[in-house]
C-alpha cells in the first residue's frame, strides 16, 4: 500500500469505486480502502433498480442526469454493466396516492422526463403477469426510461477502470483512525499502514457514522435492515420494475431470469442484526403472489439482508463538512445509492478536482439539517 | 473444446474461474458476484468447494483459510405459494 495520496476514499461500494475512477481520470492520485471486499455492503445487497420518478425536484434531477450517464457507461468503462431500460411501474392504490402521483408526474414532466399515468386496464399491457384487482390498484405511473443495471458488474467495471488509471484499491483493509491537525485532514490510519492525505471521502455506507466519529463529526444516519429474495430463473416474463409505496413492495425480473424483490420487514426497527427473517419471507410471498398470482409456482432460492443508511429527509449527505477541511461525505443514500451514483461521483469530482460547487451539492450538505425546512423525499420503497 | 464444469447451475467452467482469479477477483465473495457461482438452485453445494480448491491452487492461500460465502436461507428451493400459505395476511 502506498503511504501518500491526493485522496483516500473509505468504502469500496459503487459510490467509492465510481468516484475513484472519475478522480483518477482527472489525474489525481487515489487510494480506496475497503474493510471487506468490493460490493460487500449496501451495493452488493441492493435491488439493482434505477428510477427517475421521485417526489422532490432535486432527486428527480439527479436521477435523470444519472440515467444519461448510465446509458453510455458500458462503453465508457469498456465492460458490460447490463444496463436495461424496462421502465418502472408504480402502482397507485387510492385517491390520495393518485393526487400525489399527479403532482409528481407534473413536476417530473417539467424536467423533461417521459412519464405517464396508466388506467387500471393499461397496467397488464406493461406487466402481463400482474393481477390488477389483487394488487388493489386504481392506476399506475410508468416511466419507460427507468430500469436496472448489475450493481456488481458496475462496481467491478469502475474499479478495473480506476486501477488502469493508476488508482490503488485495497480490499480487506480496515480504517482504524482518521488524523486531523488544525481542523484539517492529515492522514488515514489502517491495519495495513498509514496514508498521508489532505482529502478523505467517507463512502463507508452504514459505517460512515463510525468513520465520522473519528474526527468528531456527528452524522444523522440510522441503519435500516432490509431483506430481499431471489427466485429461480424463468423465461422472460416482464421488463419493468413493479413498485408500490403503500405496500412497500418492489420486484423485477433480472437479466438472467430470476425475480428479485423486497418489502419492509414487519415490525422493523433500526438496528444492525443481519440474519434474514421468516417474517419477511412470508410477508413478501403473500404480497408478491397477490400482485402476480402466477408466481406461486415459482421457487425462492435465497434471501439476504442489506442496510439502508437513512437520513432524516431520505436524501444523501454529500460534500465537505464545515468542521473539518478535506473531510468529504458520500453517504446517507437511504436506499438509493446505486441509482444516483453516476451523478454523485460527477458532483464530488467537480468539488475535489476543481473546487467547484453546485446548487445540487449545496442542498445535500450536512449543514442542511441545522436549518428548519428540510423537504422529505416521499417516494421511498422497500 | 473441453470444458471442466465447476458450477452446473450457472454453467461456469474451471477456465472461467481461473480467468477471473487472474483478473484480480481473489475473494470467494467477489468471484461469486462476478461469475454467479453459488447463486443457482444448488446454492453453492456443488461449486463452492471446487472454487475454493482452485483459489488455493492459484493464490497459495490455504483452503482452511478461505472463508465460505454467507449461507442464505431457505436452504432448499421453496415455492412462493408454500411460503405465502402462512396465515397472517390481514
Amino acid at each position: 500500500m502506498k503511504s501518500k495520496a491526493d485522496v483516500v476514499i473509505i468504502g469500496g461500494g459503487v459510490n467509492g469505486c465510481s468516484l475513484a475512477y472519475r478522480l483518477a481520470k482527472k489525474g489525481l492520485d487515489v487510494i480506496v480502502v475497503e474493510k471487506k471486499y468490493l460490493t460487500s455492503g449496501a451495493t452488493g445487497a441492493c435491488g439493482a433498480g434505477i428510477r427517475q420518478q421521485w417526489s422532490t425536484r432535486e432527486n428527480t434531477q439527479l436521477a435523470i442526469q444519472s440515467v444519461k450517464i448510465f446509458e453510455r457507461l458500458s462503453s465508457e468503462l469498456g465492460q458490460d454493466i447490463e444496463f436495461r431500460q424496462g421502465g418502472y411501474l408504480i402502482a397507485v392504490h387510492d385517491e390520495k396516492e393518485m393526487k400525489q402521483a399527479e403532482k409528481n408526474v407534473a413536476m417530473q414532466r417539467s424536467l423533461g422526463l417521459k412519464v405517464d399515468i396508466l388506467k387500471p386496464e393499461e397496467i397488464t399491457g406493461v406487466v402481463p403477469i400482474l393481477d390488477v384487482q389483487g394488487m388493489r390498484a386504481i392506476g399506475a405511473t410508468f416511466c419507460p426510461t427507468d430500469g436496472h443495471a448489475n450493481p456488481f458488474k458496475t462496481t467491478f467495471a469502475y474499479a478495473d477502470a480506476a486501477r488502469k488509471l493508476g488508482a490503488e484499491i485495497n480490499t480487506h483493509t480496515v480504517v482504524t483512525n482518521v488524523k486531523t491537525a488544525k481542523k484539517a485532514i492529515r492522514a488515514v490510519v489502517t491495519d495495513q499502514g498509514t496514508i498521508q492525505t489532505d482529502v478523505v471521502v467517507n463512502a463507508a455506507g452504514i459505517d460512515s457514522k463510525t468513520i465520522a466519529e473519528m474526527v468528531q463529526v456527528k452524522l444523522p444516519l440510522t441503519p435500516f435492515r432490509k431483506e430481499i429474495l431471489a427466485t429461480e430463473r424463468l423465461q422472460p416474463l416482464f421488463e419493468a420494475m413493479v413498485i408500490s409505496f403503500k405496500d412497500g413492495i418492489y420486484f423485477s425480473q433480472q437479466k438472467e431470469g430470476q425475480i428479485v424483490g423486497g418489502i419492509p420487514i414487519p415490525e422493523e426497527k433500526g438496528e444492525y442484526k443481519t440474519m434474514p427473517t421468516f417474517a419477511f419471507l412470508s410477508h413478501m410471498a403473500q404480497t408478491l403472489t397477490r400482485y402476480a398470482p402466477v408466481l406461486k409456482h415459482v421457487n425462492v432460492l435465497r434471501h439476504w439482508t442489506g442496510f439502508y443508511d437513512v437520513t432524516l429527509d431520505a436524501r444523501p449527505i454529500l460534500g465537505e463538512v464545515k468542521e473539518v477541511k478535506g473531510f468529504i461525505q458520500c453517504s446517507g443514500f437511504s436506499g438509493h445509492g446505486f441509482m444516483i451514483s453516476p451523478m454523485v461521483s460527477f458532483l464530488l469530482t467537480e468539488l475535489i478536482a476543481e473546487q467547484k460547487t453546485s446548487e445540487d451539492l449545496e442542498s445535500l450538505n450536512l449543514g442542511r439539517f441545522k436549518g428548519k425546512n428540510i423537504e422529505k423525499e416521499l417516494s421511498v420503497v422497500g | 473444446m473441453k470444458r471442466s464444469i465447476v458450477c452446473r447451475c450457472e454453467d461456469i467452467s474451471e477456465e472461467d474461474v481461473i480467468q477471473a482469479i487472474e483478473k484480480g477477483y481473489t475473494d470467494i465473495e467477489e468471484l461469486r458476484k462476478k461469475l454467479r457461482i453459488g447463486m443457482g438452485p444448488c446454492q453453492g453445494r456443488v461449486c463452492i468447494q471446487l472454487v475454493a480448491r482452485i483459489l488455493e491452487k492459484k493464490t497459495g492461500k490455504k483452503i482452511s483459510k478461505i472463508p465460505l460465502p454467507t449461507v442464505r436461507p431457505p436452504l432448499v428451493p421453496v415455492s412462493l405459494g408454500t411460503l405465502a400459505s402462512e396465515k397472517n395476511e390481514k
